[in-house]
């Protein structure tokens, strides 16, 4: 589904990601780990299409596309979802009209006439209660003023709405208290299909308990230096970095 | 593969501008020029009383000692009096009793904005006073509205109905030597809408009109005119769009508000004339003059506007608070694109007791325009406890055009209280990657984000007009995006 081929990318002359191999299959759940500032996030959002980002070398094929030559909304409906680390406000734009957009933008992309309302306000009814999300909060403005943890909820529930074959969490379990975090996680499996798959950034191993990956990465210096199964991450919580570190 | 900002918004915000056509009625016009002649022409035309042909004569003399006004923040080459036509009208045929009598171009027209007649009354309920090209053609509903003791009709017509009204009101709120343009238009308006709400009369439905200038040359000088009588109300809704034109058409109307004791006038505009093309060249100027006084105690008179079009504008509706515990609201939404100006604000003056004022402005400039916010408020010796809150908010697009503020706040007493607060943002690549990478395209992603940056004064406007606003706002900042 997605395929990364020795990804070197910088930014400001500065080389961040330092050729990055990574295959994901449909049904898989990858996790991505590693120190701050390794460069995580900027895979991320590479693959979601930022152009901050100096693409030198490399290729990244979804679904037999090749995604550098993309804009950032074509990856979008072509199936691709990032939850932001840190989630953007956009003032006065309520929950319901920014995502009626990008359902209906989606949609157009597709061919397809705009989503009929009430099959779209149902839609948004059964995806809040699954999350646990309160019914003023879709009235609100797209993250203005709402906590981290309320941030982090909502970027979940887009994910829901817009239902993407590849999922990006970028520290999703950040900012988040012990029952949001279940409730996040639950969603997640519940939206885990044989044809989708997830992409987990996160620094901790609590989340993984919850989503339970097939494959864990170690992400260091803009290098992959380790993959292993979820035991890797056991690993990683016990001896921290500085084991990676001797053997980087 | 690092896209410049300026160049991605370029794109964005070329939108063509979409109503532009012209319709071919025939016309009867005044010979080019201004002199106490055309005046004349025009009130005979217009069937007037010596009066009212004294107003205008009074008006032309004084605007002939005035000069063009120079102290706002815009830029245009010297306009030629001589050389407009000030009188312009669809040949009269005969009454009409129907749509079905109306010039099938002229529905035609309304068609393409969407804006037909016939939708308009089945489906909203709103009575229309279509206004094309200075001449009432058509006023609907106007049973309904009569059997309460509304008047909602051509100026014109106002002046053969009820003369005493118009004599009475006219030229109280905005004198016709108040400003340069004030005096032009006191001397040659050619018509607009009257308004009368009688007293403790709850105006049933939202009164509308729509003007459009449609013939080379002719400058529009509407007037309007709304009464809210004691303990009235009346939500009154005028919105235009102009045909694409090269030469640059003058604009300068006047609307004057008078609300009573307890009655409330809501007045909201959505303003769309032609802006002029990419390079800055067409397009109309827009010289208004628009105030009310809120007369008797605790009356309310309240603006919204919606402004995206225009060449250059030049606009400050004002609210005279002289009823004590009366209520003036602002609310505006300005966008500039391209070389377009704008400078406009609200003036509220408080003379009576424990007013209170709103003004809330939103600016949005792109392209290479700019957008200045004006504002005057005055709390005089006699307006104890009277308070205002102001604020002004400007959105730049790109770094070519320019935003600024003018406030001016002069307290004659130490009870009131003046608050102004002012911002200026940018939409931030962060805003634009985090839609997009939703799915949404760079040119909704503006769209959804400027409306979402003009809620709170879009919310003060009618529903349907909202709607209407909404798609406006998008469409005057909307390109392809290549
Ligand atoms: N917009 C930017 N401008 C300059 N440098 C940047 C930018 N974005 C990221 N970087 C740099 O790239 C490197 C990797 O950052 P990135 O955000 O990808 O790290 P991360 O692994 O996600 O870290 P964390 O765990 O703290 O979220 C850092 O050194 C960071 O300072
Ligand atoms: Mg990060």
């Amino acid at each position: 589904m997605l395929s990364i081929k020795n990804l070197r990318v910088s930014i400001e002359g500065k080389e961040i990601l330092k050729g990055i191999n990574l295959e994901v299959r449909p049904g898989e759940v990858h996790a991505i780990m590693g120190p701050n500032g390794t460069g995580k996030s900027t895979l991320a959002s590479v693959i979601a299409g930022r152009d901050i980002f100096e693409v030198e070398e490399g290729e990244i094929i979804f679904n037999g596309k090749n995604l550098l030559e993309m804009p950032v909304e074509d990856r979008a409906s072509e199936g691709i979802f990032l939850s932001f680390q840190y989630p953007v406000e956009i003032p006065g734009v309520s929950i319901t009209n920014f995502m009626r957009t990008a359902v209906n933008e989606q949609r157009k992309y597709h061919g397809l006439d705009p989503m009929p309302a009430n099959e779209f306000l149902a839609k948004m009814e059964e995806k809040k209660r699954m999350l646990d999300i309160h019914a003023k909060l879709a009235n609100r403005s797209v993250n203005e003023g709402f906590s981290g943890g309320e941030k982090k909820k909502n970027e979940i529930f887009q994910l829901a709405m817009l239902e993407p074959t590849l999922a990006i969490l970028d520290e999703t379990d950040s900012g988040l208290d012990i029952d949001a975090l279940k409730v996040v996680a639950n969603g997640v499996n519940k939206l885990r299909r044989p044809d989708n798959a997830f992409l987990v950034i996160t620094h901790y191993q609590r989340l993984l308990e919850y989503i339970v990956p097939d494959i864990v990465h170690v992400l260091f210096d803009g290098r992959i230096v380790r993959s292993g199964g979820k035991e890797l991450a056991m690993e990683l919580e016990e001896k921290g970095y500085e084991w990676i570190r001797s053997e980087a | 593969m690092e896209k410049d900002p300026n160049n991605i918004l370029d794109e964005v915000t070329q939108g063509e501008y979409k109503y532009g056509f012209y319709t071919d009625i025939e016309m009867e016009t005044a010979p080019r020029g201004l002199s106490e002649d055309t005046i004349r022409f025009i009130s005979a035309k217009k069937n007037e009383p010596e009066w009212l042909l004294e107003f205008r004569l009074n008006a032309y003399r004084k605007w002939l000692g005035m000069t063009e006004p120079t102290w706002a923040h815009l830029h245009h080459p010297p306009i030629n009096y001589q050389d407009i036509i000030y009188y312009a009208a669809p040949k009269k045929k005969k009454e009409l009793a129907s749509l079905d009598e109306v010039d099938p171009e002229l529905i035609e027209t309304f068609n393409k904005l969407g804006i037909s007649l016939e939708e308009q009354k089945r489906l909203t309920g709103v009575a229309v006073d279509a206004v094309i090209d200075s001449v009432s053609v058509k006023t609907t509903f106007s049973e309904t509205l009569e059997k309460q003791g509304i008047i909602f009709c051509s100026f014109s017509e106002a002046v053969q109905k009820v003369p005493e009204l118009v004599k009475q009101y006219m030229g109280t709120v905005v004198p016709s030597d108040d400003n340069y343009f004030a005096a032009l238009n006191s001397a040659v308006f050619s018509d607009g809408s009257f308004c009368y709400i009688p007293k403790g009369v709850r105006c049933p439905i939202e009164l509308s009109t729509y003007f459009r200038i449609n013939a080379a040359n002719t400058g529009q000088f509407e007037r309007t005119l709304i009464i809210g009588d004691e303990g009235s109300y009346v939500s009154y809704m005028e919105g235009c769009t102009a045909p694409m034109r090269d030469e640059n058409q003058l604009h300068a109307a006047i609307v004057e508000i008078i609300a009573l004791k307890d009655a409330e006038v809501k007045y909201s505009t959505v303003q769309n004339w032609y802006p002029g093309n990419k390079q800055g060249e067409g397009g109309i100027y827009n010289f208004v003059t628009k105030r009310g006084i809120c007369k008797g105690n605790n009356s309310k008179i309240s603006w919204t506007q919606v402004e995206t079009g225009s060449a250059i504008t030049w606009k400050y509706p004002s609210v005279v608070l002289m009823g004590d515990h009366s209520v003036g609201e602002f609310y505006s939404v300005a966008v500039t694109n391209n070389y377009q100006q704008a400078d406009t604000g609200s003036k509220m003056i408080h003379l009576g007791k424990n007013t209170k004022s709103t003004i809330i402005s939103k600016g949005i400039s792109a392209g290479y325009s700019n957008n200045s916010y004006r504002g005057l408020v005055k709390m005089t010796k006699r307006a104890e406890n009277a308070r205002n809150f102001s604020q002004c908010d400007s959105l730049l697009l790109g770094d070519r055009c320019g935003a600024h503020t003018f406030p001016y706040i002069k307290t004659e007493n130490k009870t009131s209280i003046v608050e102004h607060e002012a911002t200026t943002s940018k939409i931030s690549d962060d805003q634009l990657f985090y839609c997009n990478q939703r799915g949404i395209g760079t040119e909704s992603a503006i769209g959804l984000i400027v409306n979402g940056y003009a809620r709170e004064v879009l919310k003060q406007l009618p529903m349907e007009f909202a709607v209407e606003a909404q798609k406006l706002l998008s469409i005057s900042l909307e390109g392809s995006v290549g």
